[in-house]
């Protein structure tokens, strides 16, 4: 066989070729003293590049360009990576960035799943990884070396509970995305408010990849609940929005109440007058009405031409939380001192006063009431009421 | 090592034996052993790239298994993710649940997998190419909901949490850049490949050839078609599992991905880029995938995905045959010194 003998010696010089090709672009990251790297993996294709990605991306470059590219003495060094949506290839890119780049921080984290799957990584290296994005409540519980900037679906769930029983809402049902944020989302709902007095009539779970909410939302229509509570990832909510009026459930006299993931601040504008009205809970909101917020927005909007939302805040504060901790250990990057240097950290974020709790490592933040209303010509949560100082309460309460 | 090719003989000259043909075209050729050698080779040469040269490994054995039936028996699968799957999930659990020696647990992976792929492989026998392709992606979405509803065991979306994998064979433990682990998975895909090879090349192989040739005149000259494809599929789905058992070892993680539909068209398009029928072309294939993919992905996070289409469509639209031979023109007298023959 002739033939296949010399397409295989081709095809193994090729292939040789290209692991030569391969090793020169290792060797060519050569290391650079005094620097302090930071590995910041997100999605940035797929289905959630734009609403989280993207954000991100933007808001820790903006960091660094107000704050300067060097503290304590150390130069920062931001190395972004896309994780490709799936756990297997982020926990190889993290390795990698820790055994080849030797990077101090592993930062960002679109889903729940791929941060699982760094966090024996980060308990191993003693790398401490900075959750600016995922929102499931056991996630810090996964390494001593995670600290969240986000916020946790149980934190921000049960402001929107409480909203609702108080303003006479007896019967609801739950929609929301099936994984980690979700579940945590549908059982902090059903306890708050059954603690209430109220009822889950129905819990909906809708697949998390390539939803179609039609075929579920009819079965909303037929049940005919007081409310329905709905969490979808954001990025998500233009979908579920536009299908749930295509279906008339918008004057069907059901209630919508939500987490402020639906009413993205990045795709809120673009949903339409359809959810003027609508009242979610969340902890960031861009129309925030404080100095810190107004500079960051404007600031956000002449760097990246989009209008922050919650996962941009959540990156602008991973970036602060990495500066004041390199502040603090003055520049050394020993793992578990920067970690003990976080915990306890306070300041203002964007999205009012947070801090980071010294025995869980998550945030402690205050929750917005919001209602959709115009401002300007322009979509936006407007914050009309507080929950101040809220820790994760699954935590909380083991 | 070197064998004289069958087509070379004069004409006219009498058709080799059976045994004599089977015989030639098992032996060894000079690339063939070059290949591995280089492939071991970099366990000393590359050690800071060692965990994707794992996950190549782990895609080359996913990808030979698929050639196993589509190179081999004609079956186009686009579910073989289900099979990667089970391996995966398999291997996770035993992990979890005090199985923690590898080998172990990648041999148990390997036999659930593999008595899946027997169940399933009844219901691939009818039926044509387009009935085939809906049958296994079925077979594959049924898994990956299946993974998805039953969370109490496989945790779901979010993945099985707590997976701890003790030394192989009691003494060598998994380091942090990879060198066990890349070490572990291309032993176990060479030993894999060797006995894929071997099974290519006994009667049973050949006979599998025939029924992809010509499922009725196979049949007509006494080949059973029936119990040869169960025989192939089940083998396929054992490789498939043990290189979803790999991964789930190697990355001490396992989720849903692991039995996405990109993961089988992944195979697929692996098998596109490196040929099927041959063996080879998975491995090929996946060396020149995952490095295509990790190349373009550092250079442009954002739009990688973009470049892996543009040059997977002129792949295809050129040939691969023809863009491989313009490419390795410049090694033609290389080639020849070495011993090769121009086609």
């Amino acid at each position: 066989m002739p033939k296949s003998t010399t397409a295989l010696s081709r095809r193994a010089l090729l292939a040789l070729g290209g692991t030569a090709l391969m090793l020169a672009s290792a060797q060519a990251q050569a290391q650079a003293q005094q620097t302090v790297k930071i590995g910041l993996i997100l999605p940035m294709t797929g289905p959630f590049a734009g609403a989280i990605g993207r954000q991100i991306e933007a808001a820790a470059k903006l960091y660094m360009a107000q704050n300067g590219a060097s503290v304590a003495g150390k130069t920062i060094e931001l190395i972004i990576k896309d994780d490709t949506g799936t756990p297997d290839v982020t926990r190889r890119i993290a390795q990698e960035l820790l055994v080849n780049d030797k990077v101090s921080f592993l930062a960002g984290f679109g889903l729940t799943p791929l941060a699982f799957a760094v966090a024996p990584l980060a308990t191993q290296s003693k790398t401490p990884q900075i959750v600016m994005a995922a929102g499931t409540s056991s996630i810090t519980e996964q390494s001593p070396f995670i600290v969240r900037t986000s916020f946790t679906l149980p934190q921000v769930t049960i402001g929107i509970a409480d909203w609702a029983s108080k303003n006479g809402i007896k019967k609801a049902m739950t929609l929301v995305a099936d994984y980690g944020p979700g579940l945590d989302a549908e059982k902090s709902f059903k306890e708050r408010l059954t603690a209430a007095g109220g009822e889950i009539t129905g819990e909906i779970r809708i697949p998390l990849r390539n939803p179609d909410f039609s075929p579920f939302l009819q079965r909303v229509t037929d049940a005919k609940p007081d409310a329905l509570f709905v969490f979808v990832p954001s990025g998500l909510g233009v979908q579920f929005m536009k299908q749930f009026v295509e279906r008339g459930l918008d004057k069907s006299g059901i209630r919508l109440i939500a987490t402020g993931d639906v009413t993205d601040d990045e795709s809120l504008d673009s949903m339409g007058d359809v959810t003027l009205g609508l009242v979610t809970t969340h902890h960031y909101s861009a129309a925030h009405p404080s100095p810190e917020n107004k500079a960051f927005v404007e600031a956000f909007r002449k760097a990246a031409n989009v209008r922050p939302n919650f996962m941009a805040v959540g990156g602008w504060d991973g970036m602060h939380l990495i500066y004041q901790a390199l502040k603090k250990t003055n520049g050394d990057t020993d793992g578990t001192k920067l970690v003990e240097a976080m915990k306890g950290m306070s300041w203002v974020s964007p999205r009012g006063p947070i801090s980071i709790d010294p025995k869980t490592r998550d945030i402690i933040q205050n929750v917005y009431v919001r209602k959709v209303e115009k401002v300007n010509g322009e979509l936006y949560n407007v914050e009309f009421s507080t929950f101040e100082a809220v820790p994760d309460p699954v935590k909380a309460a083991k | 090592m070197l064998s004289k090719p069958p087509s070379t003989r004069p004409l006219g000259a009498q058709a080799p034996s059976p045994a004599a043909f089977l015989q030639a075209r098992a032996a060894w050729r000079w690339p063939e052993i070059l290949f591995w050698i280089s492939a071991f080779g970099l366990i000393l040469l590359f050690p800071n790239r060692h965990l994707l040269l794992n996950e190549i490994a782990i895609l080359g054995l996913f990808a030979l298994s698929l050639d196993l039936i589509l190179g081999y028996a004609g079956i186009v699968s686009l579910g073989h993710a289900a099979f990667f799957g089970v391996g995966a999930y398999a291997a996770g659990l035993l992990a979890k649940h005090g199985v923690s020696e590898p080998v172990t647990g990648l041999l148990l992976s390997g036999a659930a997998a593999g008595l899946v792929g027997f169940l399933a492989s009844f219901m691939i026998l009818r039926g044509t190419d387009l009935t085939r392709l809906m049958v296994t992606l079925g077979v594959a979405l049924i898994f990956h909901e299946l993974a998805n509803r039953l969370d109490w065991i496989t945790g779901g979306a979010d993945g099985l949490l707590g997976i701890s994998v003790g030394p192989i064979l009691g003494r060598f433990d998994f380091d942090f850049a990879g060198t066990t682990a890349y070490t572990y998975s291309l032993t176990a895909t060479f030993l894999l490949f060797l006995l894929a090879r071997r099974i290519v090349h006994s009667p049973f192989g050949l006979s599998l050839k025939a029924l992809k040739d010509n499922h009725l005149r196979a049949a007509t000259i006494g080949i059973a078609p029936n119990r040869r494809i169960v025989a192939i599929y089940t083998l396929a789905a054992v490789y498939a599992g043990m290189a979803g058992a790999l991964l789930t070892q190697t990355t001490q993680f396992v989720s849903l991905e692991m039995l996405d539909f990109a993961r089988s068209a992944d195979a697929l398009l692996v098998l596109v880029i490196g040929g099927s029928g041959y063996l080879y072309g998975g491995l090929i294939g996946a060396i020149a995938f995952k490095l295509m993919k990790d190349t373009l992905s550092a250079m442009t996070p954002a739009y990688w995905i973009f470049w892996m289409g543009f040059i997977l469509v002129i792949l295809v639209l050129i040939g691969r045959d023809r863009l491989m031979a313009t490419l390795a023109r410049p090694f033609a007298p290389l080639l020849k010194l070495l011993g090769a023959r121009r086609p």
